[in-house]
């Protein structure tokens, strides 16, 4: 029986993998064109951003947390690349570093206020959501579209891999960011202090670990995702616009809770964003290929997900407190 | 003067009147008050008008975070409920029939109710944490407005219903009374019945509370019920007013500044201790300082900004760290010994 025994946090990483092959057997026997690696592709090139944000989110959530702010300073970003690019002609060698390490600053900003002042991180995110979404108003009402050579490169560069399929640039960033997060998470002091603060800050700061300066790392981290997601999305849309990635936040943290991370902290794995991200990419593409189906049945359809695996989460830790009573 | 600080609203009076001796400064005209047609005219009167929708959802966020909870979903609900309604309506032969109108709403307010009451099933009987449980209604919540309005956005030509947000009972807009009415019946139950004492003590501690004989799980089952409610009475509010339903927009980013208001008002977000009053004010703060910007002609997208920088500055101010090192910033430059150093803290 024991080599058969699943290991009691991988179930939601399971179930995830399970429903993702259901719901990709169910399109491909709907379907026609469904069955292909393409498709599957096109779901990390539309989803590449989300991806790295959910990855940064994932971070603070395991920590306990929340970072409301992601969506904006995607925004920002966009906004911020657009004007330097084309109204004041700034070389995207310069640019590109600029947006990150001000995406970095701003989440370390948040990150500093939170730990240091007690304030708590809901509303500290939430008026760094306002200051980035505003600060994009500040600097243009409109859309910006971006007609530099090198963004559009980057936008229609087709990476072919075997077998004549193709991913795009960003998919190659995003899977990168997301080894780096597995390696950060599992395999460095950081990360099991991570877990050490999302299990119980407290019991964490006993034991002699740096609190104060993981938390600030991890928002700074949050905020870098969130600029390098600003930059992969204004190489998707080449425009920067303040309404880019209006309620992101929410698919985001969506993502990491059907990945299986508790949003109470402590518990969960990047990898199981992945998933996430990639599910809720799934049912995007379920609903387009369906065609009759309109556009807020994703909402719908993502709401009961996340109650399903909400409920699965919960009747897990229940039982796992009754065998241990 | 001691007692005064100490006071639990001294924080957001002094933010309240700033604001509007910043108005008095730079324009006196913001206080006129003009009447035409037995109707108040004034940014005051605008202010109130508009600040009660945000009012009555922010009194419901209160209770909820009294109880240690928090409701992501009134935006949510606030846009089922003005669908609702409208669909009501709009289906109805005669879209002006009193009876329909009153179904119509009675049938919103139910709705949000029952949303409210699987919010707090879900937080109570579940055992979800709250922020997650409502999460989900709050993802969800949009999806089913659109599906009710089928995505479009309904329009309908009701003067009955379109009095309830924009018309005028004796010289003040009727959904001031509304919000006026719910908080008199909000401070009546919480302050003048065990029911107030219930909550806090729910949110002190849940467990202690059940040992102690009370029944946390219907008092918690209250507060997410009343919120739901508060919140579909807002979207009526908010849909008669422009006597339509938008399941993409009404509503938007109503949790937040709901959640602002009570936070600004001194409520904690841990729960245990909630201000009625507090919340009433940060609600007026926040609706003065829109206001403000708009009277002021900054341009309306800055008001982010603005706002940004206010949560900000009064979540600073209330944070005893903050306080401690703007305090000691200020002594610093004369060389203090740690005790004296904490006297000073203590007195400002």
């Amino acid at each position: 029986m024991a080599r058969f025994a699943i290991k009691k946090q991988h179930v939601p990483i399971i179930a995830s993998t399970a429903l993702l092959i259901l719901i990709f057997a169910a399109g491909s026997l709907r379907y026609t064109g469904f069955f292909s690696l393409q498709v599957l592709l096109n779901l990390l090139i539309d989803n590449a951003f989300l991806l790295i944000v959910a990855v940064g989110m994932t971070f603070v959530i395991l920590s306990g947390g929340i970072d409301l702010s992601v969506g904006s300073v995607i925004a920002l970003t966009t906004m911020l690349s657009a004007a330097l690019i084309e109204q004041a002609g700034w070389p995207p060698a310069v640019v590109i570093p600029l947006v990150l390490a001000l995406g970095t600053s701003m989440g370390a900003g948040m990150g500093a206020i939170i730990h240091y002042y007690r304030i708590q991180p809901f509303i500290v995110t939430l008026a760094g959501m306002f200051l980035a979404r505003g600060l994009c108003f500040v600097i243009s009402i409109n859309a910006i579209t971006i007609k530099d050579p090198f963004y559009v490169t980057m936008a229609q560069t087709r990476v072919p891999i075997p077998g004549g399929n193709f991913i795009s640039i960003s998919v190659i960033i995003a899977l990168a960011v997301l080894a780096a997060a597995i390696w950060l998470a599992h395999f460095t002091r950081f990360g099991r202090c991570v877990y050490a603060i999302g299990g119980n800050e407290y019991s964490a700061l006993l034991m002699g670990l740096p609190v104060g300066r993981t938390k600030v790392l991890i928002y700074a981290f949050s905020g870098f995702c969130s600029a390098l997601a600003g930059v992969v999305f204004t190489f998707y849309m080449l425009s920067g616009y303040g309404l880019h990635a209006l309620g992101l936040e929410l698919d985001t943290i969506a993502a990491v809770v059907i990945g299986g991370t508790l949003l109470t902290g402590g518990v969960g794995y990047v990898f199981g964003t992945f998933l996430g991200v990639m599910l809720q990419g799934i049912i995007q593409t379920i609903i387009s290929f369906e065609g009759t189906l309109s556009s807020w049945w994703t909402k719908i359809v993502i709401g009961v997900l996340l109650l399903l695996f909400i409920l699965l989460q919960r009747l897990l830790s229940s039982r796992g407190e009754v065998r241990e009573a | 003067m001691e007692r005064i600080r100490k006071h639990h609203l001294f924080w957001p009076v002094l933010v309240l009147v700033a604001l509007l001796v910043f108005n008095l400064l730079y324009d006196p005209d913001f206080f006129r008050i003009q009447v035409r047609d037995g109707k108040l005219y004034g940014n005051l009167i605008d202010i109130l008008f508009f600040g009660s929708p945000l009012a009555l959802v922010a009194i419901g966020m209160t209770l909820v975070i009294a109880t240690r909870g928090i409701d992501l979903s009134v935006g949510s609900v606030v846009a089922i409920s003005a669908a609702i309604a409208c669909f009501t309506i709009s289906k109805g032969a005669d879209q002006n029939d009193p009876g329909l109108v009153a179904t119509a709403i009675l049938l919103a307010l139910a709705a949000s109710a029952l949303l409210g009451l699987w919010n707090g099933f879900l937080v109570t009987r579940v055992g979800i944490q709250p922020i997650v449980a409502t999460l989900i209604l709050m993802v969800t919540g949009r999806g089913i407005a659109q599906l009710i309005t089928s995505g479009q956005i309904i329009t309908v030509i009701s003067p009955n219903y379109k009095v309830i947000g924009a018309g005028t009972l004796l010289w003040l807009p009727v959904s001031v009374y509304i919000a006026a009415l719910v908080f008199a019946l909000a401070a009546l139950l919480t302050r003048k019945t065990a029911l107030g004492l219930f909550i806090e003590s729910v949110g002190c501690n849940p467990t202690a509370s059940r040992l102690a004989g009370i029944r946390s799980v219907t008092v918690r089952l209250f507060a997410y019920l009343f919120c739901g409610f508060c919140a579909g009475l807002a979207g009526i509010i908010l849909s008669s007013n422009v006597s339509s339903a938008d399941g993409n927009n009404a509503g938007l980013w109503y949790e937040l500044d709901a959640i602002l208001a009570v936070v600004i008002g001194g409520t904690s977000l841990n729960g245990g201790r909630f201000f009625l009053t507090g919340t009433l004010l940060g609600v007026l703060i926040i609706q003065t300082l829109t206001t403000t910007i708009y009277s002021t002609g900054v341009p309306p997208e800055v008001n982010l900004v603005v706002k940004a920088l206010v949560v900000l500055a009064v979540c600073l101010i209330q944070s005893e760290g903050f306080r401690r090192t703007l305090a000691r910033s200020l002594v610093s430059v004369r060389p203090s010994h740690q005790r004296v150093e904490g006297k000073v803290t203590t007195r400002g």
